[in-house]
């Protein structure tokens, strides 16, 4: 139960955290990747302050030596389904402005841009599934 | 390039990143999992994907909106436009959500799994995944702009 109400906790933070970062505003998502029109750095920045406060509970679970932290994908390689996999995913993320967890929360907001786009994306998910099971 | 400084917002860009980290790690600590939103949206998309952890955090993500949003829209750094609805946004939504959904799923991960929570883990793999998507994100839009003079949706 305890578990449950973390992980419940942990999804609205990261849900507000998108909305006050302006995050689920395709706008701004499409005004960082606009590189060579009127360049909005916002985006990096969210990056930066996410990355550095995950470092943090990085850090925390390293010392706790918590088994389940220990999820070490380092001895994977960089393989050729993560490069191209990574590739289209940009070139979707640049044609909607949206990437998986503005999606989510714009859509229970009912935005229709982001309705849209849960569907495909949610298509998507199914379509590479079914090439990965087979 | 011209940095657009009018638009760049850098409190909420801190406060909102600080949030989604906070979140990240709480996960990790709490949980032992990773605050990737692709994995858990494609691993709930399976039957056997779908365990408490995940239901949670999914359900605390759609319900911050409902919760939260008075106060949030309050501090959000713009207002959100709402575009008119004609075929040709919808086809671009709909496509580029495909491709989202399609790659994330193939490459394990976007821009909170490899972005966030990869690279505060030093992970080559997930700098590898970042540097990727950020350049196709990059160039899409640049050539975006290119055919169509704008790029807003």
């Amino acid at each position: 139960m305890k578990s449950i109400v973390n992980a419940l906790i942990a999804g609205l933070l990261f849900g507000a955290g998108l909305v006050v970062s302006g995050m689920v505003n395709p706008a701004k998502v499409i005004g960082f990747l606009d590189l060579t029109g009127q360049w909005d750095p916002s985006l990096g920045l969210v990056m930066a302050s996410a990355i550095s406060l995950s470092w943090v509970g990085v850090k925390l679970a390293a010392t706790r030596s918590n088994p389940a932290c220990a999820v070490d994908q380092t001895s994977r390689p960089i393989d050729k389904p993560l490069i191209l996999g990574s590739i289209v995913f940009g070139v979707g993320w640049g044609l909607s402005g949206f990437c998986p967890g503005p999606a989510v929360v714009a859509a229970s907001d009912l935005y229709w841009p982001a309705l849209v786009v849960m569907v495909g994306l949610l298509v998507g998910l199914a379509v590479a599934g079914r090439f990965q099971t087979e | 390039m011209d940095i657009a400084w009018s638009l760049f917002t850098p409190w909420h860009s801190l406060v909102g990143g600080a949030l989604i980290g906070i979140a990240a790690s709480l996960l990790l600590l709490g949980n032992g999992q990773i605050a990737g939103i692709s994995g858990i949206l494609g691993n709930l998309l399976k039957p056997e994907g779908r365990v408490p952890w995940r239901l949670a955090f999914l359900a605390g993500m759609v319900l911050s909106p409902l919760l939260l949003w008075p106060v949030m829209m309050q501090v959000a750094p713009a207002a959100v436009e709402t575009p008119e609805i004609t075929l040709g946004t919808v086809a671009r939504l709909l496509i580029g959500g495909f491709l989202v959904g399609l790659g994330t799923r193939f490459a394990n991960g976007c821009t909170s799994g490899h972005g966030v929570c990869g690279l505060a883990r030093f992970s080559p793999r997930s700098l590898a995944a970042v540097l990727s998507f950020m350049g196709a994100g990059f160039v899409t839009v640049a050539l975006w702009r290119l055919l169509n003079g704008g790029v807003s949706l």
